[in-house]
């Protein structure tokens, strides 16, 4: 019948998983339904509000625009593999330092989006960082403090770098 | 919102996922998925099966030629940013990509799938036009090449047969010291845009106009060439005074029109983006070094 | 009350207690709930405006495998006491009639109402049967202009109402005809504010597990409101109200949207009850545009009367206010509107007459500001017409009538809907005028701006005042519990939407107990723990909630106290708490901790009990609020237009904000700025817009545009704090004052900025191609007057 379960393998936080799926199922729905990692939101379903953004591959993606077939075979990054144990990534340190979520709802997403961000240019300016969040809809913190957090935590990372 | 049920295939290879477009009456091609995918996800569209291009190997090149850049049609929009031949030899192109959507969505969204998508207001159709685009079809049944004209024909609607798919686009990359410039408004910056302007310049030892381009976008149900400007920049220094006057043939062109961008406003947007595009074109544009 | 040192965290900007699971993704919406056994709903909803229900055929739906039941208004009447909602409001004594059915039965009133259920194994198939339900309509015209509505032969929004008039009033007070008959000046615009909304990250979601082996009805839901609800599905579904228990998981976002109990949260209950299961239904984006309730829609007409020097004299219009189809809400938009219009002025005379006007769009309800930032809109609008036809500076013209510290309290002669005098506790209004024009640069903005014509820049600067009264009562719940392991915690009928409020009740009961702020754990909104509560809205949960759980603080603290008085033999003026022991002042050694206090209280069955207290280490509180306690704000802000697109960009942006005393700066920092964003998003971006035959053109968020990143501009915050007097904390709400000047400021700068043009502007959002087109018409073809600035 048409868009039968298929079976579907990737490593999602650097586990390897097994499903199975509708190819209909997007990413994001997989990530929820399936593996109960609930981090990674749903805020629109149309590739526009960013909150569902995970890693795949080290690139960042709208999940909800990516169905869990495709993501066969790749290593997704959730926001729940971000901490580091006990211990909060300097990104998530810094965002609770600068107050950068409130409902919180939009900041697995920002997150995400940050990481890949930060990754790729670890001391950015303040209109990159913007810019890299301009597909990230908040509505409650008004963008100033997540901008704030995230270049602070640029200096964290960049020191943690420093030999 | 969840996507109605479909039949997914993945081919490896190019001559595979061309026998399964051939073989399937109701199938769409999935590139990066930004435009498609939300349309599934409203049910605006319902394919019987989706053919995953995303792992079509070959798709995704981008090759340097002596005066042509192919682009392969799974190129994503941000390896165009990042590519240093892209830069150099197609910084129209550069540019105009930088404004599309968001760094997240040029992440997966592509070359291909922009040109097939044809959104009026898309900056890499425009962009295609200003280069002279060929555009690479492949079918079970062969390989032909299309020129803009040929390929969009319509308010989102390509010259492309039910059992072809486009596989690349050959940009012409103008020779070194001409200046680009591609400006577009939008509500927000990464919105599609209201108007947009691509523009090309070469400049000849005295700094007259050696060769132009000037196309709209997202005022007509395709991307248009300004040629009636190109005529008027032809040979000519361009100043402030010429540009504008050049820039205010592009107001007429516009056809399209909304409520929330009446045709009066359109006007007036594609003459303001026409002038910044040509005025950044020319300001990067060196004069020819007469050859001693 | 003996010794209480408010100490510690009280005033400083302590990270919130709620931030670390949410940084994790180990937050609790109510979508990530994944009970065994759930069914998902999805919802038929209807395509029109307004059209009657001829028939529905549900035969091919529920043939679908997986399908659990597909049900309609005439199969979830038996199962309600009403198949309509309850009337939440009834000051407006306005008709049952003004209220949704839990699923449409004769006629659709608005594109999106919901009109069957569909519960099936998974989101995806209900969502499959969705679209085989088939449903016919006769069509029937449709009212999307309130004005309109109101001509006499108009169509009817509703056929079986009377007309399209849900009420009208006036809010008036003083001599307004002398007053107009005696103006040195008078001045007169009509206004217009389009249809904006809250927008929240996380749509509207409930799950319902009914059990018939307990007769339990328990339902989780992104609600504002939960004892609300709770009340509703009890009463609706014939349920003893303790047989019904609502649990607000984490909440994305609020922002009045979910200030409501809805229709779909009725039909999932009844369909949980009806099947004996567990039903989720998380409403998806483009629900949310036809079905979330929206605000905002107002048109004015009025006229300011003023003497030589620029003082009020009176203000008079009328207003009509679209209310969408119904008015769950009663009035209370446009009675914050038409309330809210004087502001911090004083103004001698007033006279305005409110239609609140049925039409055939999605309902009403305040979003955040709720109705103030029209009222301040249209207020500041005409401050600034004033000062341009009498000549004076616009920061003058509001210095010589804004109310001054001297007269604080300052009574108006309004009323709330309650009937109490609206009267404003404290605050300092000039001097937070004097700050913002300060910190913007007011006097050297001229220079700057003619600097910036010269060089062929268009900028502008505009200012504007809010007040917003804060901590609506009666009442809220505070519960405050020392464990037996020492924890403390805090339970209230308030309700966290994301603005903080744990950490705000944590740091109150933290330091009234002596304890660090990371003992306690605050449950909020959870009607299985207190059984009253009013939940989250109109600035009011640190004022309200905030004082309950202070007074219940301090009362366990008076039992922890007596009690180690005995244990220590110590004076209880003597003690002291400290990190959770009871201490004798300077008595090292000497010490209890509050654990063990609280688990002889908790008293062993047969052995004697401490004398002179109460069973349990705990007290509630439900602390009463007659009066509100008003906040207010003062925004001043610099732009740039760019004339040939009409595009504005927000260049600085100053806003001096006396909230009272502030329990955390930090979050209130926080509520500040959004509330500011979503005022640039009101100001500039946002708009529901329809048809004419009510048809929303604005259903995914590329239509309707939410300010992003790129037009949030740099913020400078400044603070006034001027304690009110009427709660023990000195608080006012922070959560909305934010939010209310920014179009008025916004706008001001906009036609700052094009003042050479003489465009004028009365309306809101203001679009580009709406700024082009009043550039067109004023002076753009000719160019600027007086050779001032430079031609496009
Ligand atoms: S849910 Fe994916 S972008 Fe909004
Ligand atoms: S923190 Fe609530 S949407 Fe961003």
């Amino acid at each position: 019948m048409t868009g039968d379960p298929r079976a579907i393998s990737m490593t999602v936080n650097g586990r390897e998983v097994t499903l199975t799926v509708e190819p209909r199922v997007s990413l994001a729905d997989a990530l929820r339904q399936d593996l109960g990692l609930t981090g990674t939101h749903v805020g629109c379903e149309h590739g526009v509000c960013g909150s569902c953004t995970v890693l795949v591959d080290g690139t960042a993606v709208r999940s909800c625009l990516l169905f869990a077939v495709q993501a066969e075979g790749t290593a997704v990054e959730t926001v729940e593999g971000l901490a580091r144990g006990s211990a909060l990534h300097p990104l998530q340190e810094a965002f609770r330092r600068h107050h950068a979520l409130q409902c919180g709802f939009c900041t697995p997403g920002v997150l995400m989006t940050l990481v890949e961000l930060l990754r790729a240019d670890p001391c950015p300016t303040e209109a990159a960082v913007r810019d890299a969040l301009s597909g990230n809809l908040c509505r409650c913190t008004g963008y100033q403090p997540i901008v704030a957090a995230a270049l602070d935590a640029a200096t964290v990372l960049a020191a943690e770098a420093a030999p | 919102m969840k996507a109605p049920p479909f039949d997914y295939h993945r081919p490896a290879s190019l001559d595979e996922a061309l026998g399964l477009l051939a073989g399937q009456p109701d199938a769409r091609i999935l590139a990066g998925g930004q435009s498609l995918v939300p349309m599934l996800n409203m049910r605006l569209a319902a394919p019987a099966t989706l053919i995953d291009i995303n792992r079509v190997d070959g798709l995704d090149r981008i090759e340097e030629g002596a005066d042509r850049v192919t682009l392969g049609a799974m190129v994503r929009q941000r390896a165009l940013e990042a590519s240093p031949v892209v830069r150099r030899r197609l910084p129209l192109l550069a540019e105009a990509v930088a404004q599309i959507g968001h760094p997240v969505t040029r992440n997966r969204g592509t070359v291909g799938g922009s040109l097939c998508h044809l959104d009026p207001a898309a900056e890499i159709p425009a962009a295609a036009l200003a280069l002279d685009a060929r555009l690479v079809a492949a079918s079970a049944r062969g390989t032909r090449r299309l020129a803009m004209e040929e390929f969009a024909l319509g308010m989102m609607t390509t010259g492309l047969e039910p059992d072809e798919m486009l596989v690349a686009v050959e940009l012409a990359a103008w020779p070194e010291g001409h200046g680009a410039g591609f400006a577009e408004f939008a509500r927000r910056p990464g919105d599609f845009a209201m108007a947009s302007a691509a523009a090309l310049v070469a400049l000849d030892g005295a700094g007259r106009v050696d060769a132009v381009r000037l196309v709209l976008g997202a005022v007509a149900a395709t991307p248009l060439r300004v040629t009636e400007a190109e005529a008027m920049l032809m040979g000519r220094t361009p100043d402030t005074t010429l540009i504008a006057e050049a820039a205010a043939l592009a107001g007429p062109c516009v056809t399209l029109e909304d409520p929330q961008a009446p045709l009066w406003y359109r006007a007036r947007l594609a003459t303001a983006m026409a002038k910044r595009a040509l005025t950044a074109a020319v300001g990067r544009a060196d004069r020819k070094r007469v050859a001693a | 009350m003996t010794a209480t040192v408010m100490t510690a965290t009280l005033g400083t900007r302590v990270p919130r207690i709620e931030d670390p699971a949410l940084l994790r993704g180990a937050g609790r919406f109510v979508d990530d709930l994944r009970l065994p056994g759930t069914l998902h709903a999805a919802f038929v909803r209807s395509p029109y405006a307004h059209a009657r229900v001829l028939g529905i055929d549900t035969a091919d739906a529920r043939a679908l495998p997986g399908v659990a039941a597909v049900l309609t208004a005439a199969d979830l009447t038996p199962l309600l006491t009403d198949l309509r909602l309850p009337i939440a409001f009834p000051e407006g004594q306005l008709p049952p009639e003004v209220m949704p059915f839990a699923l449409v039965r004769d006629e659709a009133l608005h594109v999106g109402e919901p009109v069957v259920i569909v519960v099936a194994s998974s989101r995806r198939v209900a969502e499959d049967a969705a679209e085989r339900v088939v449903v016919e309509y006769e069509p029937l015209p449709a009212v999307t202009d309130p004005r309109a509505a109101l001509d006499a032969g108009a169509e009817r929004a509703c056929s079986t109402a009377d007309g399209n008039l849900f009420k009208r009033f006036r809010v008036a007070f003083g001599e307004v005809d002398a007053a107009f008959a005696g103006a040195h000046a008078v001045v007169a615009e009509r206004f217009r504010l389009h249809r904006g909304g809250g927008s929240p990250m996380e749509t509207r979601g409930v799950v319902a597990r009914h059990c018939s082996e307990s007769g339990e009805l328990t339902v989780w839901s992104s609600t504002q409101m939960p004892h609300e609800l709770r009340h509703t599905l009890a009463e609706r579904l014939s349920l003893p109200e303790d047989r019904v228990r609502v649990v607000t998981p984490d909440v994305g976002g609020g922002f009045g949207t979910k200030y409501l109990v809805y229709p779909e949260e009725v039909a999932v209950a009844a369909a949980a009850r009806a099947l004996d299961a567990t039903v989720k239904w998380i409403e998806d984006r483009q629900e949310h545009f036809v079905s979330a309730i929206q605000e905002r829609d107002q048109h004015w007409s009025v006229e300011m009367a003023l003497d030589g020097d620029g003082r009020l004299l009176a203000v008079r219009g009328t207003l009509v206010h679209d209310q969408g189809a119904y008015a769950p809400h009663s009035v209370n938009v446009p009675f914050n509107s038409a309330t809210s219009l004087p502001g911090p002025y004083a103004l001698p005379a007033y006279d305005m007459d409110v239609a609140v006007v049925r039409t055939n769009l999605v309902p009403v309800i305040p979003v955040r500001g709720a109705g103030y930032p029209q009222g301040c809109f249209v207020m500041e609008r005409l401050m600034d017409r004033a000062a341009e036809r009498l000549g004076l500076d616009r920061a003058e013209i509001r210095r010589r009538n804004l109310i001054r510290p001297d007269q604080m309290p300052y009574p108006t002669p309004m009323r709330t809907r309650a009937g109490a005098p609206i009267a404003y506790d404290s605050g300092d209004y000039p001097a937070c005028q004097a700050m913002g024009l300060e910190a913007i640069g007011y006097d050297g903005f001229g220079a700057r701006q003619a600097a910036a014509r010269a060089a062929g820049r268009h900028i502008g600067l505009g200012i504007a005042h809010a007040v917003k009264g804060t901590g609506r009562g009666p009442f809220e719940s505070g519960l405050v519990r020392v464990m037996p392991d020492g924890r403390v915690s805090v339970y209230t009928g308030a309700l966290a939407m994301g603005q903080g409020l744990k950490t705000a009740l944590a740091q109150i009961a933290a330091d009234t107990l002596g304890v660090p702020v990371e003992r306690v754990d605050v449950i909020a909104g959870d009607t299985g723990f207190v059984s009253l509560g009013h939940g989250g809205y109109a600035s009011r949960q640190t004022v309200t909630a905030g004082s309950s759980v202070l007074m219940a603080a301090r009362a366990v603290r008076e039992k922890a106290l007596a009690v180690a008085s005995g244990l220590l033999e110590a004076a209880a003026a003597d003690l002291v708490i400290r990190d959770g022991m009871v201490e004798v002042d300077g008595v090292p050694g000497m010490a209890v901790p509050l654990a063990r206090i609280a688990g002889m209280l908790r008293g062993l069955p047969g052995y004697a009990f401490p004398d002179g207290v109460s069973a349990g280490l705990e007290a509630v509180e439900h602390a009463r609020f007659d009066q509100l306690a008003y906040a207010n704000a003062f925004h001043a802000c610099e732009v740039e237009v760019d004339v040939e697109t009409g595009g504005v960009r927000i260049l600085r942006y100053v806003a001096v904000t006396d909230c009272g005393r502030r329990i955390n700066p930090l979050i209130v920092d926080g509520q500040v700025t959004g509330g500011i964003v979503h005022g640039i998003g009101n100001a500039l971006l946002e708009e529901f817009r329809h048809d004419e035959q009510g048809q929303p053109l604005t259903t995914t968020f590329a239509d309707y545009l939410l300010p992003t990143a790129h037009d949030a501009p740099p913020i400078e915050l400044l603070y006034r704090e001027s304690p009110s007097p009427l709660n023990p904390l000195g608080v006012k709400g922070a959560g909305e004052v934010g939010v209310i000047p920014v179009t008025a400021a916004v706008v001001s700068a906009v036609e700052d900025a094009l003042a050479p043009f003489g465009a004028r502007f009365a309306e809101a959002p203001l679009s580009p191609v709406r700024i082009l087109e009043t550039l067109l018409q004023t002076g753009l073809r000719t160019g600027p007057r007086n050779g001032e600035g430079g031609t496009p």
